[in-house]
């Protein structure tokens, strides 16, 4: 594309690999790309542009001075998988979410794992995230996390390395949705030309999904997306998926729970709920059993829940399986329950509660990214290369004062993909992050959002911290 | 449909409808202000479009003495007052925001795109263009929000939410209109028939669009008792108030389906007196205590609406 595009690079490139030469899976692409010329595609950019600020695709940015309504900036240049790239991500990402609920169901019954001393029972038990009202129920067909956001970097043409497991309420799938629509818009000859697959029927899967979970032998289950409201950040996203599923977006005052029943206050009466994808954390989802100021929840909740009749995805008491200080155990489960060996590799973690490693971690801060354990969307994280002495020095305190609240790992050399910037066509790096749905079957759809850090040289990808997304092709056959 | 859907269409309607109404107001307001008069007439105009706006307490207590610069502020783009052009746009959009998933795509771009464009609209920025402008784009985003709304949303439940807010919003705003200016426009019966009264009835007309509707229908001058039946009686008059409740009682007849309703009967037995009601007995019982009368139950049926249909327990 760009000359700064090619020649070599210690990063591995989506599109041109190590050596600079366009991998043969995009090489016809390049060229299509190459002959688009700049005023074009600077002129479909704002197109784009144009079109996520009109369709009001905005999320809205905390911490400044108002929360304001922003657009994720859109990046027209696709990263690509070929099919079989994609199909050991996919094997990867379902065995690793298949894993994760067998590990749930067993903490919440059995504890086996925990008994054979895979994993430290303390960890467990005594985790903010571990919900004891979950112990001895079961969710419908031991479901506990129908929708994994599973996040992933990668290294090296087949090297990849999973960063985490979303596994409250991932976000972001509307994303991978729209900038799909968008790029149709834009490049429909790219798509009557290569064999793209569609990703389109995602909430067709999540609805089918969710309605296969319904507690109760009905024929017509009635499902609803349950948003905190539309303050939230998300919001978009939540109104997007209850609309493409046809199903209703209803806040916690919208819920009212009667006779061992929740229902939903509708112009014709009551109307009676089988299933809730719920957008709202654990704590505030009933104000009787957790957090008793949530205004966002709906008190009696968890007790309709427990009798089983109400199905509530994703279940409650997730959050212990996606927290940092649990991720390095996941090989492992995978391990225990499944007695294979996991596709998908993990990134070396120091644990800082152990001393070891917090003694090692000190002594490279500035080698290595450091998180909160509890943690997340790139806050209070510390990328040590790209860190002042200050900063480093700041963090270290904050360590000190809490060794167990943080994990260390190795800065990985995350791939980059060419991306269109003020100066031309440059590479970023990107991450991704594939959406695995539960129910009957594991499924996921083939694409996912990929994040692109739009900085030079930057390696957090969050779109709260600046990060960008561009659409995700997985090529057919 | 939730109740809270219903509560957001409805309310998003009421919003747009009034952005609406207090522009046509103001504009009625700015051409009477032209016809040579003492400031004092022109002021306790002013004070009466404070009245049928219902913020004449609001306003003294932020601007005391009534001026024009002053009431048209107060009423386009004061970011405190809750019944501004400007606050109506947010409004209506906010309630928008939250119906993504009910509303069409253009109907959200509508509300978004009018919101965007009044957004940075201030008191400055309305003395550089000129207000008649001003009033002239609300009217036009009105114009456009009905249409798509029209035009593109499914003409279910929800739909007749969003018309009754539209038709009650317009109805309480037609009554206060014809009263408040029946007041300030009659001193005394004798004057009907001069060219103060073309003038300012004229305004009025204009204000809901009626105008030549009033020469089409009538062939005759300008007089005030044809003035009101025109925009009491008349079924084929879209700001009448019969046309209002024929629409309010055919979008309560869709959402009740026979069911006994305490609004549809409320709804019903004002369209009866109108509709059944004569002009010549409305003058002997006095315009004034019919008008007030007619507002005091449109919102009596408002807050029934929402008894009914929106708070459901």
């Amino acid at each position: 594309m760009t000359d700064d595009a090619t020649g070599g690079s210690r990063f591995f490139d989506e599109w041109y690999g190590l050596d600079g030469v366009p991998r043969q899976l995009v090489a016809e692409l390049d060229s299509w790309f190459r002959d688009i010329p700049a005023v074009d595609l600077e002129r479909r950019r704002e197109e784009a542009d144009l079109l996520f600020r009109r369709l009001g695709i905005t999320f809205i940015v905390y911490g400044r001075e108002e929360a304001t309504e922003r657009l994720i900036p859109f990046d027209l240049i696709p990263r690509v998988f070929g099919a079989d790239e994609w199909q050991f991500l996919e094997r990867g990402a379902i065995q690793r979410v298949r894993a994760i609920n067998r590990f749930l169901y067993d903490i919440y019954h059995d504890r086996e794992i925990l008994r054979a001393g895979v994993v430290p029972a303390d960890l467990i038990l005594a985790n903010e995230f571990y919900q004891p009202q979950m112990i001895g129920f079961m969710p419908t067909g031991g479901i506990y996390t129908h929708i994994s956001g599973i996040d992933l970097v990668r290294v090296g043409e087949k090297e990849f390395y999973v960063l985490e497991d979303n596994l409250r309420s991932p976000s972001g799938v509307s994303y991978m949705l729209e900038n799909r629509e968008v790029m149709m818009r834009l490049f429909p000859d790219m798509f009557a030309h290569f064999p793209i697959k569609p990703v389109n029927h995602y909430s067709d899967d999540l609805l089918r999904n969710l309605r296969a979970v319904a507690p109760q032998a009905t024929d017509e289950p009635t499902v609803v997306v349950l948003t905190p409201g539309f303050y939230n950040s998300a919001y978009f996203e939540h109104s997007f998926l209850a609309d493409q599923m046809g199903v209703e977006l209803v806040e916690g005052r919208d819920l009212f729970v009667r006779d061992g029943f929740v229902y939903m206050r509708t112009t014709e009466g009551p109307k009676r709920i089988d299933v809730i994808y719920r957008r709202i954390d654990d704590d505030f989802i009933d104000p009787l059993a957790f957090n008793p100021t949530s205004m966002l929840g709906v008190p009696g909740l968890l007790s309709v829940y427990r009798s089983g009749n109400v199905a509530i995805a994703n279940a409650m008491g997730t959050g212990v399986a996606d927290d940092k200080s649990v991720y390095p155990y996941v090989p492992d489960i995978i391990k225990f329950y499944l007695d294979e060996e996991p596709i998908l590799k993990n990134v070396p973690t120091y644990m800082l509660r152990r001393p070891d490693d917090l003694a090692y971690a000190l002594d490279h801060l500035d080698e290595l990214v450091t998180k909160e354990v509890h943690g997340a969307g790139g806050y209070g994280m510390l990328v040590g290369p790209a860190a002042t002495k200050e900063e480093v020095e700041a963090y270290r305190a904050r360590i000190m004062a809490d060794p167990a609240g943080f994990i260390s790992q190795p800065t990985l050399s995350l791939s980059t993909c060419p991306t269109f910037v003020e100066s031309g066509i440059a590479p970023r790096h990107v991450d991704l992050r594939p959406y695995v749905l539960a129910g009957d079957t594991y499924s996921l759809v083939p694409g996912g959002l990929t994040r692109v850090a739009l900085t030079e040289g930057s390696l957090v990808v969050n779109s709260s911290q600046g990060g960008g997304t561009k659409d995700t092709w997985v090529l057919g056959d | 449909m939730l109740g809270r859907t219903a509560d957001s269409l409805y309310w998003m309607a009421r919003y747009a409808e009034r952005a609406e109404n207090v522009a046509r107001m103001l504009d009625v307001g700015m051409r009477m202000a032209l016809i040579p008069s003492s400031a004092e007439t022109r002021n306790s105009a002013w004070f009466s479009t404070l009245e049928i706006a219902g913020v004449q307490e609001d306003y003294e207590d932020r601007y005391g003495a009534v001026d024009q610069n002053s009431v048209v502020r107060f009423l386009s783009v004061d970011r405190e007052n809750p019944s501004s052009i400007w606050s109506c746009i947010r409004a209506s959009r906010e309630n928008a925001r939250a119906l993504r998933g009910t509303i069409t795509t253009e109907m959200w771009e509508a509300a978004n795109g009018t919101w965007l464009e009044f957004r940075d609209i201030d008191d400055n920025s309305l003395r550089g263009t000129g207000s008649r402008q001003f009033f002239d784009l609300v009217k036009e985003r009105a114009n456009l929000f009905r249409g798509v709304t029209n035009s593109t949303m499914l003409q279910d439940d929800g739909y007749a939410f969003v018309r009754l807010g539209y038709a009650l919003e317009r109805a309480g705003n037609t009554a206060r209109l014809l009263d408040s200016k029946y007041h300030v426009l009659l001193p005394s019966p004798e004057d009907v028939g001069g060219a103060v009264d073309y003038y300012q009835w004229g305004a009025l007309l204009r204000s809901v669009s009626a105008f030549r509707a009033y020469h089409k229908i009538y062939s005759n001058v300008i007089d005030p008792a044809r003035v009101a039946d025109l925009l009491i009686m008349r079924p084929d008059m879209p700001r009448s108030l019969r046309s209002c409740l024929d629409e309010i009682c055919a979008s309560l007849d869709m959402l009740c389906l026979g069911r006994p309703f305490e609004c549809r009967r409320l709804a019903g037995e004002l369209h009866a007196d109108i509709a059944y009601g004569r002009m010549s007995d409305v003058f002997a019982r006095g315009l004034h205590e019919f008008l007030t009368d007619a507002v005091d139950r449109c919102t009596i049926l408002g807050a029934q609406l929402q008894r009914d249909f929106m708070m459901l327990a």
